[in-house]
């Protein structure tokens, strides 16, 4: 069992704050102090992006903080460093790596040393559940949940194949963009959640485009779990200078949107 | 004779879900699966449709110009020494360039979806220019994204997209180069997808681009081969063509792959030397991944980031390369040279003394490959080149190589 199912299956009633940041942006310093703060401001579940040269999904903000990240010279490698120091000091909270197939194709025992960094789930943004097989077998051989994306796009009949092959939580797309589009209509996700309730049990969690804690609660209101990327990543940047305001910045920013998620029933 | 009949029937790629062997498929964001679904179906329907079979047709015949000539380089096979030497004139096509057939069908495909608008990513500005062009023709609105670097080094393309109505976006992100012009119109497609057709360039991409892009340029080796029967009455030894993407390349093989006795050859850019890392050649010394929807051979280091390339021609600038090319090298039913920039440039200039044709940067790799070639091969051997696209676009970069400045 995965910290991830473990976290849902002890929090059934409360809505799951789902923070997404790039490894190793702004400096290498920054990450793992930031996900401690994130935790700290009410946090659930941590996405860590793997940064890549081609973020073909990814909005302005993270696309700018990938660029970051590999001018600091990160490698995946130094990304599951990073996640074994965060664990020194946390060993509850789900750690979700976030990226594109390529970093994970260039490293053959991927899953072996995922698991023995401590990481829970790999979304891969451009790993379709046909495609997937083989790679999903390898995680879960070792506890880890591959996170399948639902898109506004796909059909009923697709959702339900990716909900059976899904595991951990589903990740719901809120809208047809990219990372950071300010165009999310609640209600829109609202009606597609409900459809999708009724083929899993999955906790479905929705993402992009949700800025604030308003919107955070809006979503939240029909959402097991509610990810917020680009507004945090923004921090980040703004605090480059100093690894101690940046994470006072991220907490601070997380425990408005954790209120916003809590104001949701 | 053996393999003369119509040849393409007994080679069956891709398969249904886009695969050509272990390469190809589909690694996009979820958005756009739906839409590449639609797209895939509607292309089945339109293939099998006369109508539309009809209007294509006529399209390359009338507004193209097709079919282009398969020319006899008399002076250039005379200078060689060795095998004759053929050329398949993609350089006479309206706008200059093969890139026309493939964005003529897809438009078609755009119109027949009802999609009022178009987006393109272009590189050296051929691609944009031919998709600005039948974009214009059939009154869609029509953006390209284009590198902020290749929109410095290609004034004369970005200022013909403008005059002919379409709308130019440099891509600051990334290399601010043609790979970073694609990861921006995915983007927009992704925002866009219910009123836009994405019409990519090359024979890369997610399932079906790369099966429908190099159907629509296939006429390239249709042609070609139904001439030299006639002119020679016999098929070539040797089909050579330069492979960025590998739009012409993928053109001009497919009618060949059923004649084994035909030698498929695709030129690489080796940019400054393939020792060097600087060169856009994932077949020659690439390694296989995955990149803007399928797997295939690419130029990415050894943590799976896609790495910078270098080419003298902006339209061979590229890491990836179409997978149906990666299987062609698998299989041993194409084999991959590469040219530097260098050997480029000489063939450049041999060609324009010999014939008096100014070929693309991009062809001129098909050509140096010829000049390497002929000579050791007999006089009774044929070689068929393809001469993708005209030099004019390039005046400026090879003027700037002799230190001369046009006005």
């Amino acid at each position: 069992m995965t910290r991830i199912k473990t976290y849902f299956d002890d929090n059934p009633e409360r809505t799951a704050l789902i923070s997404f940041v790039t490894a190793g942006d702004p400096t290498l310093e920054h990450t793992v102090p930031a996900l401690h703060a994130l935790v700290a401001g009410g946090v659930d579940i941590l996405e860590l992006g793997v940064p890549f040269s081609d973020p073909e999904a990814e909005g302005p903000a993270i696309q700018a903080s990938s660029e970051r990240a590999l001018a600091n010279g990160v490698t995946l490698h130094m990304v599951l460093d990073m996640v074994r120091d965060f664990r020194r000091d946390n060993t509850h909270t789900p750690v979700v790596l976030m990226g594109y197939l390529n970093s994970i194709l260039a490293m053959p025992d991927f899953a072996a040393q995922a698991q023995q960094a401590g990481i829970d789930g790999l979304i891969m943004v451009n790993l379709p559940p046909e495609s997937a097989a083989d790679i999903q077998a390898d995680l879960a051989a070792h506890d880890i949940d591959l996170i399948f994306l639902i898109a506004p796009t796909t059909t009923d009949e697709r959702a339900q194949l990716i909900l059976q092959r899904a595991s951990g939580f589903a990740y719901y797309v809120s809208l047809k963009g990219i990372t950071g589009a300010d165009h999310l209509r609640t209600d829109d996700v609202a009606t597609r959640l409900n459809t999708l309730r009724q083929y899993s049990q999955l906790p479905l969690c929705v993402g992009f485009g949700i800025k604030d804690a308003a919107t955070a609660a809006r979503v939240a209101e029909v959402a097991d779990g509610v990810v917020v990327g680009s507004a945090l990543v923004q921090q980040l940047a703004a605090h480059e200078g100093s690894v101690e305001q940046a994470a006072a910045a991220l907490q601070s920013a997380a425990q408005d949107l954790r209120q916003g998620v809590d104001q949701a029933t | 004779m053996p393999g003369v009949e119509q040849a393409g029937s007994n080679y069956a790629q891709p398969s249904e879900d886009g695969q050509f062997g272990e390469f190809g498929g589909r690694y996009v964001a979820e958005t756009l699966t739906h839409a590449l679904d639609e797209l895939a179906q509607l292309y089945v329907q339109a293939k099998q449709d006369p109508q539309f079979q009809q209007e294509l047709h006529d399209d390359l015949k009338y507004y193209v110009g097709r079919p282009t000539p398969l020319y006899f380089a008399e002076r250039l096979t005379k200078e060689l020494g060795g095998a004759k030497v053929y050329l398949k004139r993609e350089d006479l096509n309206h706008t200059g360039a093969h890139k026309i057939c493939n964005t003529i069908g897809q438009a078609l495909l755009a119109k027949r979806m009802g999609k009022p608008r178009v987006i393109a990513e272009t590189g050296a500005g051929q691609h944009g220019v031919a998709t600005a062009t039948v974009a214009a023709r059939l009154g869609l609105t029509c953006d390209v994204y284009m590198g902020a670097e290749d929109v410095e080094r290609q004034s004369l393309n970005v200022y013909r997209m403008k005059l002919l109505g379409a709308n130019v976006i440099p891509v600051e992100s990334g290399s601010r180069t043609l790979k970073d012009a694609l990861n921006e119109a995915m983007r927009d497609w992704v925002t866009n997808v219910d009123d836009t057709h994405y019409i990519i360039g090359t024979v890369a991409g997610p399932h079906p681009f790369p099966m429908l892009v190099r159907d629509f340029a296939a006429v390239i080796g249709q042609e070609a081969r139904a001439q030299i029967l006639e002119l020679e009455g016999r098929l070539p030894n040797v089909a050579v063509a330069c492979v960025g993407g590998g739009s012409n390349a993928m053109g001009l093989f497919h009618a060949f792959i059923d004649d084994v006795d035909v030698d498929l050859v695709g030129v690489e850019a080796a940019g400054r030397g393939l020792d060097t890392g600087e060169h856009a050649a994932p077949l020659n010394d690439g390694k296989v991944g995955v990149l803007h929807g399928n797997r295939t051979y690419l130029m990415a280091d050894e943590d799976g980031q896609i790495k910078a390339t270098h080419s003298i021609s902006a339209g061979l600038d590229y890491p990836g390369v179409g997978p149906e090319h990666s299987y062609l090298k698998d299989i041993g039913r194409a084999t991959y040279a590469a040219a530097t920039d260098e050997e480029t440039m000489a063939a450049f200039r041999l060609l324009n003394r010999t014939e008096g044709i100014l070929a693309a940067l991009e062809s001129s790799h098909a050509i140096a490959w010829v000049a390497a070639n002929a000579p050791s091969m007999q006089a009774e051997d044929i070689i068929v080149v393809n001469l993708s696209g005209r030099g004019d676009k390039d005046i400026n970069t090879i003027a700037k190589l002799d230190n001369i400045q046009l006005t």
